[in-house]
């Protein structure tokens, strides 16, 4: 009797795990990649599982886990801060297209100085992370910040010790700036950093430049934010001062022609304007074009919601939405590249 | 009838012994097959490791465990700075956990007036079952601030113009470093390498101690002579078990060594380990150099284990040699 009620017990689970499996396979987006945009997609899918019923199941793992993970074809969308080239692309059956505007500061942590109060250009950014300037006072440093009391303080360079998206554009900053940078590190998701001590993830640069005085890191703009980290101001490629803002991060893709590139490989920084921050960049979805029809159909209802309604609530956590155009491009490129 | 019932029994009992000796062999071969999966596990893993490693030992040679630069754009890889870290944060660990833990055991045993011992004992147990990342958030958020703030520069300003010495403590006072993760290691380990001196000095006999107490011995010469020798084994097993832990921690160095792949003389420096350099970079490896570099880094680690415990055992083998000659 007690037996037969247990063997009831397991049937029933046993088929409720069932219809509950197939019922998520039918309706279940996996993705994985960078951890940039993990906190807005995470508000998109929540949003969209209750519009649609369709549940986006995201992991940030990073951006060359997404890579990864989207060669070897076990997500159905991957996410990398890095623009692939084309040649890549084309050899894995993979197609990009941006989903949003990053903005990645550099933050210090000098005793008395507060947010915005000093600033920094990328030359000087440089020549710190190569080891040229050692202490804050340095008359390189001074000169940019005329009346700023700079402690005689060493520099403590942070920066990311896992392989990151923001990494790839920082350093890709460095190197349009510093021909010294370009040659001897280079841009890419982990360099070989000549000094400084490194941090697990944007929370660990940010918790690092928190306690260890007379540092300086980069760390996404959100980050910045949500951790009250004193940011500095850059001087951009026009020679203005500028802030780290929305607008400021909007304005440097003013001038960025995603129309002529291929791929929409265009990297954000260093971009010519007046109002712009130099160290911006765009996040980009990665898909695969030899999966199904209906399964890339599916990513694209999804990729087409956010781009589309999305933008309040990146705004909202301090992203940057494309504009129109740019969704307008991707649109065209989604006909073109899987006639969806 | 009788005879029917007997032949009954002597049957069920042969039936029974038949079925013992297949039961018998049964589990014999089921905890055979256990203990040879145990060796195969080894085996494979150290084959996988080889394998996958072979590309990064193809490309660099020697070089990549003599040279020391770690550079994922040119992909350029080399060892040396995390096998260094590795070496240095244990034996910095050790330096201090095993006196420390020495001490807490004789305290333990020998010392500690009857109520106190429960409770001393208890909370090393206690600190034992902490999991490794909350030691690496305690070191990074409490001990890193205050080391860096109070203790490190006062340590560069008396210590760091010392000769010889003095190059091992200079540098900028950031708190994190390899000093401080060989600290935080220190203290991880000491409740393992604690509990097992204390385990086994409680297992010498108490007439063999005695016995040395009443011939006029200190306590001293006691442990020294009587204690230590006794439970030499198991002291020198607890302190490998402790080392053991110290060279594969991963979330804790990583948390407080600074991570980073240059090489310097200061202990205040950034540093890294093997464990903390897979941890950090194994995710977001991207090409085949990159991805064979970090296992052979596994396979190094591996193999410095498998050296340190043989070393272990050879030094039990020899002292047990040179206490056969003397008697």
């Amino acid at each position: 009797m007690t037996g037969n009620r247990w063997l009831r017990l397991l049937l029933a689970a046993g088929l409720a795990l069932a219809l509950g499996t197939a019922s998520a396979a039918e309706t279940q987006l996996s993705g994985a990649g960078g951890t940039a945009i993990y906190p807005v997609l995470a508000n998109w899918a929540a949003q969209y599982h209750e519009l649609t019923g369709i549940a986006v199941n995201y992991q940030p793992i990073g951006s060359g886990g997404g890579i990864q993970q989207i060669e070897v074809g076990t997500v159905a969308f991957a996410n990398s801060d890095m623009p692939l080239p084309s040649a890549t692309l084309r050899a894995q059956h993979l197609i990009q297209f941006p989903a949003l505007i990053i903005g990645i500061t550099p933050v210090v942590n000098i005793p008395g100085i507060k947010p915005g109060e000093i600033t920094l250009s990328g030359p000087l950014l440089a020549e710190i992370y190569l080891g040229d300037i050692r202490q804050w006072d340095d008359p390189r440093i001074q000169a940019l910040n005329p009346g700023v009391p700079l402690p005689h303080m060493a520099i403590i360079t942070v920066h990311r010790s896992d392989g990151s998206g923001t990494t790839f554009n920082f350093t890709n900053y460095l190197s349009k700036v510093s021909p010294a940078w370009r040659e001897k590190i280079g841009a890419d998701t982990a360099v070989s950093w000549p000094n400084g001590v490194g941090g697990k993830g944007n929370a660990g640069v940010a918790s690092f430049v928190k306690q260890i005085r007379g540092s300086l890191g980069y760390v996404e703009y959100a980050f910045t934010l949500e951790t009250n980290l004193t940011w500095t101001r850059m001087l951009n490629r026009d020679g203005d001062t500028v802030s780290p803002s929305p607008a400021a991060f909007a304005a440097a893709t003013q001038h960025a022609d995603f129309a002529k590139a291929a791929d929409f490989n265009v990297t954000l920084t260093d971009e010519p304007g007046a109002a712009n921050w130099p160290i911006t960049a765009t996040t980009y979805i990665l898909m695969r074009s030899n999966y199904a029809r209906a399964d890339n159909r599916a990513v694209i209802e999804f990729c087409r919601w956010f781009l589309n309604h999305g933008q309040e609530q990146a705004e909202h956590l301090n992203y940057v939405p494309l504009p129109a155009a740019t969704v307008q491009l991707i649109e065209a490129y989604w006909q073109k590249e899987l006639g969806l | 009838m009788n005879s029917a019932l007997v032949s009954a029994a002597s049957h069920a009992r042969s039936a029974r012994q038949r079925r013992s000796a297949a039961a018998d062999a049964l589990f014999h071969n089921v905890t055979r097959g256990a203990a040879l999966v145990v060796l195969a596990l080894v085996i494979a893993i150290l084959v996988v490791l080889l394998v996958q490693a072979w590309p990064a030992f193809h490309a660099f040679g020697w070089h990549f465990l003599t040279g020391s630069e770690w550079d994922p754009v040119h992909q350029r890889f080399s060892a040396l700075s995390s096998i260094c870290g590795t070496l240095v944060t244990s034996l910095i660990a050790m330096l201090i956990a095993v006196p420390v833990s020495f001490g807490i055991a004789l305290f333990i045993t020998e010392l500690a007036p009857n109520w106190l011992r429960r409770p001393v004992s208890t909370a090393i147990e206690l600190l034992a079952a902490i999991p490794s990342i909350i030691y690496g958030m305690w070191g990074l958020f409490v001990f890193a601030p205050l080391f860096g703030e109070y203790l490190q520069p006062w340590i560069t300003a008396h210590i760091g113009n010392w000769p010889l010495v003095g190059v091992l403590f200079q540098g900028p006072p950031m708190g994190i470093g390899i000093f401080t993760a060989g600290l935080i290691l220190a203290i991880m380990v000491i409740p393992f390498i604690s509990a097992v001196m204390r385990d086994v000095f409680e297992l010498v006999p108490p007439v063999l101690k005695e016995s040395a107490y009443g011939v006029g011995c200190t306590t001293w010469e006691v442990v020294r002579h009587v204690v230590l020798p006794y439970t030499r084994v198991g002291v020198v097993g607890g302190i490998m078990l402790g080392l053991g832990r110290a060279l594969g921690e991963t979330m804790a160095v990583t948390f407080v060594i600074g991570n980073s792949h240059t090489l310097g003389l200061s202990l205040f420096n950034a540093g890294n380990t093997i464990s903390s350099t897979l941890a950090n970079e194994f995710s977001e490896a991207v090409g085949r150099t990159y991805t064979s570099s970090l296992i052979a880094l596994g396979l190094i680690l591996f193999l410095i284990t498998f050296v340190v415990l043989a070393i272990a055992k050879l030094l039990l083998v020899r002292m047990a040699r040179r206490e056969g000659g003397k008697t």
